[in-house]
């Protein structure tokens, strides 16, 4: 059977990207794949693991529930990017320094929920954290220093704001 | 997209709707509240007309899925779907909801409660779109709760359980129980509603529904737990969310 392929334009991390792409491919492999971002990590490919997790048009989604053709004409940025702006830095700090990671196989799609929550700047309770990431597993770490880093930052920020 | 995914589903042709602006948009118009099938679980959770007119809806969306499929999901895709263990197809039953399909030969009307028909199986026809969800908005002396069991926050529940409820003159005017994470579909608990409805409230009619509720509920098995456990745990909601009805409305 021939695959059917489309030809799709985006920004991917301030990129301007057109590709033809295969109309069944889901935006974690177009990402992987086609561009070579291998950031963003697939766990379970149904929505569950959280560790596919991207933003598009400023929203945190799962990566591989999108195709990569539903992204046409919008701006995605992977955990690549966000690194790249620097937005997460901290974050990412904190997660060194807290051991909030182990394999990092959930960590790419952890910091980009993670981001979400911070950018929308107030006091937050360890269970408003745990909620706010409760779509995103992680099999090592036993989240605790995860909790602890997210924490930190969003404290550190309402100090500094 | 996960069957899509797994190989599961492999359709001819997939019709992306995502960007279909008559799609969107939550309205009250006479008393009747109005989603447009592609409104996202974000905005409904934000939207200033569900908190203050759909209270079941409103608490129902704090156990709806995770922030990343909040941002992206719909009301329609999940209604839709129709997954035995959805908050939303069972808070559509509860509310009365009324669920507007359209295809090329036009729109169909169909109450929620005759909607679900099973395991993924709904009234919708292979040539329909869930277009819009119709609601009345709830009255002022509606009492609504949900309440729910998962392994995770935000994940599909174990057991739940949508309720709208009018208690007055010391007992439940109406009640209508909507059972989720149980049989394969939202199932509407008519036996448990009339050990109570009518009757003064008491220790003994909260035992009575607790103990109608089998001959209401057959759960399935799934990886969750055994029928009986959901049974079981289906009786513990029932018992809290009459509680919590009672509460509200301050009886001793």
């Amino acid at each position: 059977m021939d695959e059917i392929s489309m030809e799709i334009s985006l920004t991917v991390n301030g990129e301007q990207i057109t590709k033809t792409v295969p109309v069944r491919q889901h935006l974690v492999d177009f990402l992987r794949i086609e561009l070579g971002l291998t950031g963003s990590h697939l766990g379970c490919e149904h929505g569950v693991c959280g560790a596919c997790s991207i933003r598009v048009d400023g929203a945190v989604v799962r990566g591989c529930l999108m195709l990569a053709v539903q992204a046409d004409g919008t701006e995605v940025f992977t955990i690549e990017g966000l690194t790249e702006t620097g937005e997460i830095a901290d974050l990412q700090n904190n997660f060194v320094e807290r051991n909030a990671m182990q394999c990092g196989y959930c960590t790419p799609g952890m910091l980009v929920t993670a981001a979400e929550l911070l950018r929308d700047l107030k006091p937050r309770s360890r269970e408003d954290i745990r909620n706010h990431l409760s779509g995103n597993f992680c099999r090592c770490t036993g989240y605790h220093a995860i909790v602890d880093a997210v924490e930190k930052t969003v404290n550190k920020r309402l100090k500094d704001s | 997209m996960p069957t899509l995914n797994m190989r599961l589903s492999q359709p001819d042709t997939l019709i992306d709707i995502n960007k279909i602006p008559d799609l969107q948009g939550i309205t009250l118009e006479d008393g009747i509240v109005k989603i447009g099938a592609l409104s996202r679980h974000v905005d409904i959770a934000q939207s200033p007309i569900i908190n203050e007119h759909l209270s079941l809806i409103s608490q129902a969306m704090h156990h709806v899925a995770h922030v990343a499929v909040r941002n992206r999901g719909t009301i329609g895709g999940s209604i839709a779907l129709a997954d035995p263990a959805a908050e939303l197809p069972a808070c559509a039953v509860a509310l009365g909801a009324t669920l507007v399909v359209e295809s090329i030969n036009g729109r169909r009307e169909i109450a929620a409660e005759d909607f679900f028909k099973g395991l993924y199986e709904t009234a919708r026809k292979p040539n329909e779109l869930l277009v819009e969800i119709m609601i009345p908005r709830e009255k002022s002396e509606d009492v609504s709760v949900v309440m729910e069991l998962a392994q995770r926050h935000g994940d599909f529940a174990i057991a739940g359980l949508a309720c709208l409820a009018t208690f007055e003159n010391e007992s439940f005017e109406k009640l209508r129980l909507v059972y989720f994470g149980s049989e394969d579909k939202p199932t509407l608990a008519r036996k448990t509603t009339d050990a109570v409805i009518g009757r003064t409230w008491s220790e003994k009619c909260r035992t009575a529904a607790i103990d109608a509720l089998a001959d209401d509920l057959d759960p399935m098995e799934n990886l969750q737990g055994s029928a009986s456990m959901k049974l079981h745990l289906q009786k513990v909601l029932t018992g809290r969310v009459l509680d919590t009805v009672i509460d509200h409305v301050g009886i001793e």
